[in-house]
């Protein structure tokens, strides 16, 4: 599988740790966050958290969500909205896994980390 | 096998040719004789020389649970009693659309007017050097169940690569015809798709309970052999020896005969609602097709499509609309369930139940208040019914507090109120099954006084052991106090009822050894933790287990994952060791230069001493950490719930007032205590006479010295609630103070609750307790002190030197790099 003018490839499912994060620069914008959860889900957020621009790549990810490392927000690894209390939104970007390698939308990566 | 394509001159019907005798191809012809068995003169053709048997069953077969006429499904009988001509052990081997024909291997060809394919799967064999060689097994057909257990009748090691399903099946079947078995797992934890983390790891251990060896995070490089197989090579260098390996990763749609004869494929053969492909006249079934985007590898789907399939032939078109699974399987004895999605997510709630002495763990997903998933260990005699409101979508709102308990429990009339059912219990009913506590002497404690879970696991010692009764205990409470209950003591988060106090005490009774573990055992009602609980108990173990316990990265704050300091920028700070706050020229010539290399823009002489390094990028921290550690420098743990820094004065070298050498002493304790994590940060400061210009008398341990020796404080603060040390001792000699200070901080480690800092937790505990054990107990402070320095034997490896020479890369490089085309040349 390759980069197509839809998806872009961005390496192999096990090179993200699980429960953890890797991310994916983007030239000229914010990076993505490629989260992999215990359960082997793999989600794509813009790095930056809704609250204080935290670098949500860095927090502890648990069941579905990461908590932020600047303030513990915990944002949603599906939806990018913050969960409990905290009201914000981060953009996501469509993710899908083939052949063990990891595609994400080239659309919503330019448009996020625009 | 016999063959009888020869057609009655007589037959004028539609000639329904199948391709595949397995269990979705046998399976349709049975649903299409169900409802018109004269419609359809059927042929049917089966690359295996036998009569259609349930594959499914294969693993009994190779467990020596049943033989091979016990799995057989339709016998020949069946082929003949219903006029079905079978070409066994002759595949086809190509498809004519044009002319409406198929040809077999062997040349026998047959026209159709409507064409079946239900090929099914092939096994996927990972593309390794060696995997060629004899001895390498697939694990698909009755062929390759022969081809094992001739193997296992010689004896010898077996490694399966694959720890889904189909792996730990032809594991459990050759370890019980006595063959020594190694799995070899990729992901972390086994059966990943069906099974959560933590059933995941409760099936490795009850396997490895059965004398498996299982490997997860095996990665295969190679299998090797001359001639045949000998062992298996993975890249970390292992090598397991081997006499054969099973190759259970997975399946693949079996698509080949259908591609070339031109059908669109997907993930497999596309079919619409009718299993028709994208030509009117043939149809396909099974593990072969993708349907809406779906491939399934289960058997229930292939019901559901049979069924739509046979509606479509007779024309009484029903669509099929995919189908949500479920599994439910024995793995070596163990029964375990999924179904639905376990993934969780937005607005999904979890609710667990775990009881561990049964070796039960039950977890079902609710989402909008219906169930939209459910992963059952050890128990799975709900399974089905949490299957059955998944798939009707039942609102289980009134039946939430109750669901976790199952069926029987739920449904009971007037038991569906969890302090109904408690009510309910006779007074002799046992409530704690592991102190033998029942329900009339629970209630008589509290009738007693014991008015909070605590007080009564203090007095009666209900649910003072493994918690499962937790729940109805607090039952008994609300039942018999009514509003008079009172909240026990905190627990540690959300996921637990227990507090940080129990949890470190169960973790040392019961040799708990992984944070997977204690969740397991003190039932933790979320699947993998949260990110309050998880850096505790990773604390907790790392100081119950030194040097044996695996420190686990994903389970502490991203400081202690990348040691450094995030900014709200995103960049990092970096502190490097001076000890007891000495430099040199070297050093600072060393830290001068990574300020311009690297463009830091800011240095920072620091609150205790040290200098702070602003601004560098999270990639660049690697190459800065080989620099600092040329110059002599280590990390400094700035950002670590660890021994930060130890603060001195100049002490009696230089200065005119000082009664001791306290930067000396500084130095060496320093030396002493780099390293060691903490349940929080803890900052040590030396004065050399009682002017204190060390600021000693705010430090977790401060030492102030006197002429006749050295003044001992502890749990100082200067944080938002500034607090005074409390004076632990006067001792005097040096050597003395270094005693007193290991053993405080052992006491620390081992006794305060993680993220509480030395002031608070001396006011919970009170000073006499301290001095008890420092002061009064000179062999408990020496015991003290002796575990302290065990665990620093294998704490005091610079993290910064191991990263530096490219440990853990991972976290500090991008996974990959994206320069946006210009969209207008």
């Amino acid at each position: 599988m390759t980069t197509t003018a839809e998806w872009l490839d961005i390496g192999w499912v096990d090179q993200i740790p699980v429960r953890g994060s890797r991310t994916v620069q983007v030239e000229g914008g914010d990076d993505i966050a490629v989260f992999r959860t215990a359960e082997g889900k793999v989600f794509a957020l813009l790095d930056r958290c809704p609250h204080k621009h935290g670098r949500l790549s860095q927090g502890i990810v648990h069941g579905g969500a990461v908590a932020c490392p600047l303030h513990n927000w915990r944002i949603s690894l599906s939806t990018g909205e913050a969960l409990g209390d905290d009201k914000g939104c981060t953009p996501t970007v469509p993710v899908k896994i083939d052949g063990g390698r990891v595609l994400i939308c080239r659309a919503s990566t330019l448009k996020a980390a625009a | 096998m016999e063959h009888r394509p020869i057609k009655a001159e007589s037959d004028t019907r539609e000639h329904l040719v199948v391709i595949g005798n397995g269990m979705a191809g046998c399976r349709a012809v049975e649903e299409l004789l169900a409802r018109d068995a004269a419609r359809y003169r059927v042929t049917i053709f089966g690359a295996e020389p036998r009569v259609n048997y349930n594959r499914i069953m294969l693993s009994p077969v190779l467990a020596g649970e049943k033989c091979f006429d016990d799995i057989v499904i339709n016998d020949a009988d069946w082929y003949a009693a219903n006029g079905i001509a079978l070409v066994a052990g002759d595949p086809v081997v190509t498809i004519d659309r044009e002319a409406k024909t198929v040809t077999t291997r062997g040349g026998v060809s047959e026209s159709y007017d409507k064409l079946l394919i239900a090929t099914g799967s092939d096994p996927f064999i990972i593309p390794v050097p060696g995997k060629d060689l004899p001895g390498v097994i697939a694990f698909r057909d009755m062929d390759d169940v022969g081809a094992m257990l001739s193997a296992a009748e010689r004896g010898g090691s077996a490694v399966v690569i694959g720890g889904g399903l189909l792996g730990l099946e032809a594991a459990h079947g050759l370890s019980l015809r006595g063959m020594k078995v190694t799995v070899l797992h990729l992901m972390p934890t086994l059966m990943e798709r069906q099974l959560d983390e933590a059933a995941g790891w409760l099936l490795k251990q009850a396997l490895e309970a059965r004398g498996q060896t299982i490997l997860t995070g095996a990665d295969t490089a190679e299998i090797i052999g001359n001639g045949k197989v000998e062992g298996v090579k993975l890249k970390d260098g292992t090598l397991i020896p081997a006499d054969i390996v099973v190759m259970a990763v997975g399946i693949r749609p079996s698509t080949a005969l259908a591609r070339e004869a031109g059908l669109a494929i997907g993930r497999g053969i596309q079919v619409d609602d009718h299993m028709v492909t994208s030509d009117a006249d043939i149809l396909a079934v099974g593990e072969c097709v993708e349907h809406d985007g779906q491939v399934y590898g289960l058997v229930a789907p292939l019901w559901d499509m049979c069924r739509s399939l046979a509606d479509g032939l007779v024309e009484t078109p029903t669509g099929y609309r995919g189908s949500v699974t479920s599994t439910k399987l024995k793995v070596s004895g163990i029964d375990v369930f999924s179904a639905g999605d376990f993934s969780g997510g937005d607005g999904c709630e979890d609710i667990v139940l775990r009881d561990a002495s049964r070796g039960v763990y039950k977890r079902v997903i609710v989402k909008d208040d219906r169930i939209v998933g459910a992963v059952l260990y050890g128990d799975t005699a709900d399974g089905n019914w949490y299957f059955d409101l998944l798939k009707k979508q039942e609102d289980v709102s009134d039946l939430r507090d109750v669901l976790i308990f199952g069926q029987a429990f739920a449904s009971g009339g007037g038991q569906a109120d969890p302090k109904a059912a408690v009510a309910a219990l006779s007074d002799d009913a046992e409530i704690c099954g592991c102190n033998g506590v029942s329900k009339g002497q629970v209630v008589s404690c509290i009738a007693k006084g014991a008015h909070s879970l605590d007080a009564v696991r203090g007095s009666c010692k209900a649910s003072a052991s493994c918690g499962s009764c937790t729940g109805l205990v607090e039952n008994l409470l609300a039942l018999t106090l009514g509003d008079d209950v009172q909240s026990g003591p905190k627990t540690m988060c959300k996921c637990t009822s227990f507090g940080h106090d129990d949890v470190r005490r169960e973790i040392v009774a019961q040799d708990m050894r992984s944070i997977p573990e204690v969740m397991q055992k003190l039932h933790w009602s979320t699947p993998d933790g949260c990110s309050a609980c998880r850096p505790a108990l990773n604390y907790y173990l790392l100081c119950a287990l030194p040097g044996e316990y695996v420190d686990d990265q994903q389970s502490r704050f991203v400081n202690e994952r990348l040691h450094a300091n995030i900014q709200k920028d995103g960049t990092y700070s970096v502190v490097p060791r001076m000890w007891g706050g000495l430099t040199n020229p070297r050093e600072l010539r060393a830290i001068a230069d990574v300020v311009e290399k690297y463009e830091a823009p800011m240095v920072k002489v620091t609150g205790g001493q040290r200098l702070d390094i602003f601004g560098i990028k999270k990639e660049d921290l690697p190459a800065v950490w080989a620099d600092l550690n040329a110059a002599g420098m280590v990390s400094g743990h700035a950002y670590g719930k660890a021994l930060r820094t130890v603060k001195t004065c100049v002490g009696s070298e230089w200065c005119r007032f000082g009664t001791q050498d306290s930067t000396g002493l500084g130095v060496k304790l320093e030396r002493m205590s780099w390293g060691s994590w903490m349940p929080h940060k803890f900052k040590i400061a030396v004065s050399g006479c009682p002017r204190n210009c060390a600021e000693a008398t705010i430090k977790d341990f401060g030492v102030v010295c006197v002429d006749s020796g050295y003044e001992l404080h502890v749990g100082g603060n200067g944080g938002i609630h500034v607090r005074a040390t409390d004076l632990l001792c006067k001792v005097a000699t040096e050597q003395e103070a270094m005693d007193h200070c290991a053993a405080f901080i052992q006491l620390y480690r081992e006794e305060a609750r993680y993220l509480e800092r030395t002031a608070p937790w001396i006011e919970r505990v009170g000073l006499e307790h301290i001095k008890a054990r420092i002061v009064d107990d000179e062999a408990g402070r020496e015991a003290l002190r002796a575990r302290f320095l065990y665990s620093q034997s294998f704490s005091q490896d610079d993290p910064w030197a191991q990263r530096a020479e490219g440990a853990e890369a991972e976290h500090h490089a991008p996974m990959a790099r994206f320069t946006p085309q210009k969209e207008i040349a």
